[in-house]
């Protein structure tokens, strides 16, 4: 048939199939394993969020990075590295009321859990070739969700906080009394290196290093940076998941130890 | 069915009226319609596929041209002369020489239309090596380079349409493409009873469409032919389903001549096992990497086959053979690495011999001599290929191969320079047209012929137009015999027709068994004889039900066009009593001097016989003719030939 | 040869309706779904219609939805389904009908012609561009595509959608955006026609094209999201924001 023929009007003609989907795997399975678990995870860290209690081991230093950095006078003593820039907050404002909105920006936005999130909470498709629920779709293309656009920035932002959170986890080999570690520092030590796993990985990192340039052969260091976060970039997925499940695990492990449920393994010290 | 019958009304033809129709949209015409385009022609390109499907996709190896990136020793002069060794010098000189100094130009061209060919250190493009090319010669993006060049030329339709409507507010004021669309008829003016050859033009042509059955007429003075070639006539071919003669037997019918029917390329090694892909190439690579050809009985049986000629050339112990790879100077070649033609003649008779393997093939084993990881490295598309396609996997298993129609070298004979049949306005590029390619194809020379005279024709077709003083007009009679024609195997029905099906299965079957790849006089006589018989079936199959897609209907038409090519084919490889390049006889299994020298020339009477007479081919010129020493040329030529060359005159030679 | 029975469904019909057919039919060890189609066509269903070209997997023509998953038919092996499941084939759902198995994909030649095609740099003559491997090969990655359009078929945004086709181009002319802003020598900035004429922003990265894609292109990762990405530094970065108004520039 002749191009100019071709409309793309709305309803024409397609072949009638009722069924909202033909394929006959457990394609439900995946997002509805993916929402339990972002549920619960997300759940746990905002009733964190409002305890405002055992999120600090001062014997230690350990400050979970949830609440790192601490910054208002309402910290526990010891706990607020780098200062305090707010006075006491109301205790329905959480201690980490910078921190939180960045983490939850900077996965909010991630390319990998917008397709986790829009697969499994928002159905939009719940799986590839089934039919999604919404009658209308516009997208990433109008507000609220074109402030996805904004990862980058978030990025950036996030960026600073591991410097921290990296920051935190050598400070726990340096507790009061000198040189030490324990389990929970080697747990710190972990959680930040899948941070930065998840970190660089990131799109925005890829985009950033070398991504945007036309020509890699002109800047052969930028070139190589990319291929090296290309690389991670292909494992973005798993350090989502991983450095999510890690933060929520050395969240609860400082919480225990702070809260006297168990005595911190001691390795040096 | 007599329903339909009953339902068929007087049909109404759509029409549509252009500069240039270009009937194929594969490499060559889509070339043709962006310089008839260029030309400032209203143009049409036919697709009988979708727009971006034509087999040139199917191209692997690259497209040959004389750049000199990868060797600045190479030059076009060089190209000319691989060229005519490939062809055995039965080529169309001209054409070659064209070829030749302008394939590097076209494929440069490409690059202004975006395409992306590896590249060389410096940024230049990359060339490959390739049988029969002294130096590396090939263009090629990875082992897809067919794909890249539709892919490029179907961009830079779409950016001509933009420009287009950019000046007129239609995107197809110039250029349109009609897919899903079959050509089954060439209209020309002075084709009635009596009426004197010399007002023989053309003024149209006529098709359906393949998704609703709708039928379409187009008005035009010049059409260019570039459907491809003819591999569906036989059994087991790497050709699509396009691929059923359809220029060929459309240029006949109109009047126009074929010449070298009778040169078909088999491929050694096409894939036998599974059933959906038989006939899928398996390129040749794999052989120059390591692999060998063994029977069931696990010998490399290619020992026991290396023809006189080449007792030189090739290892005769496996110890030697195996040496070569590492040490080529000091080492004959493995005598897997024979030419095509020869590799495919042994493969066929172990076969026959009962010492094939399980699927009728031979085995290719690169398992056993190379290991997984660099099998994966040097070989990736066939290790996908035979992963994805036959669960095999090639690092484990050795491969089923066996010859596979590969291409036809034979097509409309043509003017070098414009293309153009010796039908008025009737014009022809690629692999419908012959003469280029002489007795037998180079690789890589394909795609390159596509775009140099996929141009030339486009270029061609607009200068014949500029020169008409009226447009020729389409006879209303033609129209209702080509519908007529059409909706006949509708009809048939009612007389108890066959199944087009069974009828293309025999053709298949006949072609395949005895007019293939080793050829004897008897086998071709009794293959003519079937074919007489296939002719009155074809004329006869009936189809059932309507003309929506209805691939029943859609092969009835292209039956007649596969009849006709195979009867050109088989008439003229019976005449032919030599064995040169695509050709090979069992009973004349010497090339013959006194053969080189002259075409074998086939036209149609009515629709399904044809007429061959011999025509001797045009001498080359004598700055060509000197470009190649008298020795080699002793090889080929007759003695009373070689006078013209500069050695030949004087005595001696005069120069490198 | 192996052989067994298999019963399969096949969706016959046109624009005014259709149904599910069901077929038993012979499969022999080694074949694959187009086969068994052709079989179809060879004995029962003589007037099936279906569009197939090269069975290799390399023109991108037989794509279907074989048990509700989009597939090229040459491309599915009959010995990936258990002997007693029954095989589904249905027509492509994002596109018209037009009969049986073969739709109307005219959708993306339209959407090909709103693509801003190569702009070369003026003053460069054939023969002189030079281009190195690293930098073509990404674009490269993307003109591997077969145009078989799985990928425009099994997207949420045009598939659930109807309405959202005009707005929308689709995985497959995203992509060729992007092969184009990554090309080499190309001159043209396409970042404002992707978000605005070309629908970028409808994707939401779901990645099901990606998933689908016969080629194994990573068309969500190497080519959506780094377009997104260059959006952002045209239209979401506040310096770049402001350079343009203070400076009206145009391109970059």
């Amino acid at each position: 048939m002749g191009l100019a023929e071709v409309s793309t009007e709305t309803g024409a003609g397609r072949a009638e199939i009722a069924a909202r989907t033909l394929r006959t795997d457990r394609w439900w399975r995946l997002p509805l394993i993916q929402a339990v678990l972002l549920t619960v995870l997300l759940g746990y860290v905002v009733v964190r969020l409002f305890l405002r209690r055992d999120y600090f081991v001062a014997e230690y230093n350990y400050l979970t990075p949830l609440y790192s950095p601490c910054i208002s006078t309402s910290c526990t003593p010891g706990s607020a590295h780098f200062g305090t820039i707010f006075g006491d907050l109301p205790v329905w404002i959480p201690l980490p009321i910078i921190v939180f909105p960045i983490l939850l920006g900077f996965r909010g936005t991630c390319y990998y859990y917008r397709k986790a999130v829009y697969r499994s909470i928002l159905q939009s498709p719940t799986a590839c070739a089934v039919r999604e629920p919404a009658a209308r779709y516009s997208g990433e293309s109008r507000f609220p969700f074109n402030l996805m656009n904004f990862h980058r920035y978030f990025f950036y932002l996030a960026s600073l906080l591991l410097l921290i959170n990296t920051y935190d986890a050598v400070l726990a080999f340096f507790p009061p009394g000198g040189f030490g570690f324990g389990l929970g520092s080697l747990i710190l030590v972990a959680n930040v290196v899948l941070l930065w796993g998840y970190t660089l990985s990131c799109h925005a990192c890829r985009h950033i290093v070398g991504g945007k340039l036309k020509h890699f052969s002109r800047h052969p260091l930028r070139y190589a940076m990319w291929n090296r976060i290309s690389g991670l970039n292909a494992l973005h997925m798993q350090f989502a998941w991983a450095s999510l499940v890690s933060v929520t695990l050395t969240d609860v492990y400082i919480m225990a130890v702070a809260a006297g449920w168990i005595a911190d393994l001691r390795i040096v010290g | 069915m007599t329903d339909v019958a009953k339902h068929m009304k007087s049909e109404t033809v759509e029409q549509h009226e252009y500069d240039v129709v270009v009937i194929g949209a594969g490499g060559a015409g889509l070339r043709a319609a962006i310089e008839a385009r260029l030309q400032g022609k209203r143009t049409a390109i036919i697709s009988k596929s979708l727009f971006g499907k034509a087999h040139t996709v199917m191209a692997e190896g690259g497209c040959a041209a004389a750049m000199g990136n990868a060797n600045p020793n190479d030059s076009w002069q060089v190209h000319y002369r691989d060229t005519m060794r490939g062809g055995k010098f039965l080529n169309n000189w001209r054409m070659a020489e064209l070829h030749a100094k302008e394939a590097a130009e076209r494929v440069w061209e490409l690059e202004t239309y975006g395409a992306l060919f590896d590249r060389t250190k410096d940024g230049k493009i990359s060339q490959r090596n390739f049988g029969g090319h002294t130096y590396p010669r090939l263009a090629h993006v990875g082992d897809r380079t067919g794909l890249e060049i539709i892919r490029t030329l179907q961009q830079k339709i779409v950016s001509l349409q933009q420009e287009d409507f950019r000046a007129t507010g239609d995107y197809e004021s110039y250029l349109r493409v009609f897919q899903e669309c079959t050509i089954t008829e060439l209209f020309t003016t002075g084709s009635g009873p009596g009426a004197p050859e010399e007002q023989r033009r053309v003024a149209g042509c006529f098709g359906y469409f393949r998704d609703d059955g709708r039928f379409v007429r187009f008005d035009a003075p010049a059409i260019v032919l570039a459907t491809g070639g003819v591999g569906k006539s036989y059994q087991v071919t790497s050709n699509s389903w396009e691929y059923t003669g359809d220029g060929h037997a459309l240029a006949l019918r109109a009047g126009a001549t074929l010449i070298n029917m009778e040169f078909l390329q088999f491929h050694p090694t096409g894939m036998v096992w599974p059933p959906s892909v038989k006939g899928i190439l398996v390129t040749e690579s794999v052989r120059g990497d390591g692999g060998v050809l063994r029977n069931s009985d696990g010998k490399r049986f290619m020992f026991d086959y290396i023809p006189d000629v080449f007792r030189e050339q090739y290892a005769t112990s496996e110890d030697e053979a195996d040496r070569w790879y590492t040490d080529a100077d000091n080492n004959r070649r493995p005598p897997e690495l024979l030419p095509r033609d020869e590799v495919a003649r042994a493969i066929n008779s172990e076969v026959k011999a009962g010492r094939g393997s399980p699927h009728g093939g031979v085995f290719l084993d690169i398992a056993s001599r190379k290991s997984p990881e660099e099998i994966q490295k040097r070989l990736p598309s066939m290790y996908h290929q035979f992963k994805e396609l036959a669960d095999v996997d090639i690092t484990k298993e050795p491969m089923e191969v066996g010859p596979t129609c590969h291409y036809v070298m034979g097509g409309i004979e043509v003017d070098p320079d414009n293309g153009m049949s010796v039908v008025p306005g009737l014009f022809a590029a690629g692999e419908c047209s012959g003469g280029m390619h002489g007795s037998n194809r180079l690789g890589g020379n394909s795609l390159s012929d596509l775009l140099v005279f996929g141009r030339r024709c486009g270029l061609g077709a607009a200068q014949y137009v500029d020169g008409l003083r009226a447009r020729p007009a389409v006879a209303v009679d033609d129209v209702d015999a080509a519908v007529d024609r059409a909706m006949l195997p509708f009809s048939s029905a009612t007389d108890g027709g066959e199944n087009p099906f069974v009828v293309h299965l025999e053709l298949q079957k006949t072609m395949h068994e005895l007019v293939g790849i080793i050829r004897k006089a008897d086998e071709m006589e009794m293959a003519l004889k079937k074919l007489a018989d296939i002719a009155t079936r074809t004329r006869t199959v009936s189809v059932e039900g309507h003309r929506e897609f209805n691939p029943g209907w859609h092969l009835a038409l292209d039956l007649r066009n596969m009849l006709l090519v195979s009867l050109c084919v088989a008439r003229a490889a019976v005449e032919r009593q030599e064995s040169r390049g695509g050709h090979t006889r069992d009973d004349f299994p010497a090339m013959d001097a006194d053969w080189r020298h002259l075409l074998l020339v086939c036209s149609a009477l009515g629709e399904d016989d044809v007429e061959l007479v011999r025509r001797e081919q045009v001498p080359m010129r004598a700055d060509l003719f000197d470009l190649f020493e008298l020795d080699e040329l002793k090889k080929y030529y007759t003695g009373d030939e070689l006078g013209e060359h500069r050695a030949g005159s004087s005595g001696q030679g005069n120069g490198a | 040869m192996s052989s067994h029975w298999h019963h399969f469904r096949v969706w016959r019909g046109d624009a005014d309706g259709g149904e599910l057919v069901d077929y038993p039919v012979e499969v022999n060890e080694g074949e694959v779904v187009l086969d068994i189609i052709h079989r179809l066509q060879q004995t029962e269903a003589q007037d099936l219609a279906v569009r197939w070209n090269c069975k290799a997997g390399k023109c991108g023509s037989c794509s279907a939805e074989i048990n509700g998953r989009p597939r090229l038919m040459c491309m599915t092996r009959m010995s990936t389904f258990a002997d007693d499941e029954v095989v589904t084939v249905t027509p492509l759902r994002t596109f018209p009908v037009i009969r049986d198995l073969v739709t109307d994909v005219g959708f993306n030649y339209v959407k090909a012609r709103e693509v801003p095609s190569f702009e070369p740099p003026p003053g460069l003559a054939p023969g002189e561009y030079r281009m190195q491997q690293v930098d073509v090969e990404r674009s490269q990655e993307f003109r591997k595509c077969i145009e078989c359009y799985l990928c425009q078929n099994t997207c949420h945004v045009v598939r659930d959608h109807e309405e959202n086709k005009p707005a929308f181009a689709g995985p497959r002319y995203l992509m060729r955006v992007a092969e184009l802003e990554m090309h080499p020598l190309d001159v043209a900035d396409r970042r404002s026609d992707v978000q605005d004429d070309l629908g970028l922003g409808y994707c939401n990265i779901t990645k099901c094209c990606t998933e689908v894609c016969p080629e194994h292109i990573k068309i969500t990762d190497n080519a959506l999201i780094p377009m997104k990405e260059r959006v952002v530094d045209r239209r979401f970065d506040p310096l770049v924001w402001l350079g343009d108004k203070i400076f009206r520039r145009t391109g970059s």
